[in-house]
């Protein structure tokens, strides 16, 4: 009796972790189509819940993320293409929508500053190691000097 | 030279806190709409229960017009209403509604016990028109020139302040400009 309540309550466990994995889209959401379905989970993703800001609207609850899934579904099962969904979002709610910002004028900067700070960080060690070499061949230079009264 | 080197990372840091200091002040929930200066949406929505003028685009191009997107839920537009009532009483400017979200009958009553300050009130249900207006929370209300362009707009509730230093001149424009 003690044993499978013990698995009953692991099972239960399981169930609770699977819970947490699951996402905010509702049963009543999901579209018949499973191709339809992926690609509308895809772009729900890379789209910003408005409200919550930092969550996706496939994370979200919020009641204004699932208005978006809603549409994110009826213009995919519409025919629209995956850019013509973004587009739709972006025209009402601008590039900060989505969560991933496109590569453009106002945001060259942004994407570029990772490559501009390995590239001073690869400048400053060269520089670095070009003196601590320097330093080594003065010092061994004296070394040298040094040695030769010993002798 | 080689000592003005030394300077180099404390110019960066005072660079870069100069930098972050200006970010502080800006308010990242503040999202900036990309309707202002574009066209009013194409919409038509049904009245509201008990009301007749249902609402849409038709009745605000033409006129200088707020467009306010409220429910009873909402209650920042509970504390928004006595201004809205206020500028209807002291204005002659055309107020419309979007009720968002809203169950039957509510937002009627919700009116009735407030008073109701909108010439045309719209039922929005299911939510579609305000996402067609990039809304992303209630209160939110715009300005609309006769033009039928959207040339403002305001997140969170009207306050007598923010009605006299920021949305009423810019009516008192559209209207000079309406008049040309």
């Amino acid at each position: 009796m003690k044993a499978v309540s013990l698995q009953f309550l692991i099972v239960l466990m399981l169930a609770a972790l699977l819970n947490m994995a699951a996402f905010a889209v509702e049963p009543d959401e999901v579209l018949d189509d499973p191709a339809l379905e992926a690609r509308a989970i895809e772009i729900s993703r890379n789209l910003r819940c408005v409200v919550c800001q930092s969550q996706s609207i496939d994370d979200s609850n919020a009641p204004l993320a699932k208005d978006m899934r809603v549409i994110v579904r009826e213009r995919l099962t519409a025919g629209d293409s995956d850019a013509e969904v973004y587009a739709f979002l972006v025209d009402r709610y601008g590039d900060y929508v989505l969560l991933k910002p496109p590569v453009q004028q106002n945001t060259v900067l942004l994407w570029a500053a990772p490559a501009l700070v390995l590239l001073a960080a690869c400048i400053g060690a060269a520089f670095f190691l070009m003196r601590m070499k320097r330093a080594d061949e003065e010092a061994g230079d004296t070394a040298g000097d040094n040695a030769k009264p010993g002798l | 030279m080689s000592r003005l080197f030394l300077y180099l990372p404390l110019a960066l840091f005072a660079l870069l806190a100069a930098w972050f200091a200006v970010g502080l002040r800006h308010d990242p929930s503040r999202i900036p709409s990309v309707l202002i200066d574009k066209p009013l949406p194409e919409f038509s929505l049904p009245a509201i229960e008990g009301h007749d003028n249902a609402l849409s685009s038709e009745n605000i191009v033409g006129e200088v017009a707020l467009v306010n997107v409220f429910a009873s839920w909402c209650v920042p537009c509970a504390i928004e209403h006595p201004q809205l009532m206020k500028i209807a009483a002291e204005e002659d400017l055309l107020i419309t509604g979007i009720n968002w979200k809203e169950r039957p009958g509510d937002g009627a009553a919700w009116l009735r016990r407030l008073g109701d300050p909108y010439n045309y009130i719209g039922d929005d249900a299911d939510g579609r028109v305000a996402i067609d207006f990039g809304v992303t929370g209630a209160p939110e209300t715009f300005v609309v020139g006769h033009d039928g362009r959207i040339r403002y707009k305001q997140v969170g509730p009207i306050t007598e302040q923010i009605w006299t230093e920021d949305i009423k001149p810019v009516v008192d424009q559209l209207r000079k400009e309406a008049e040309k």
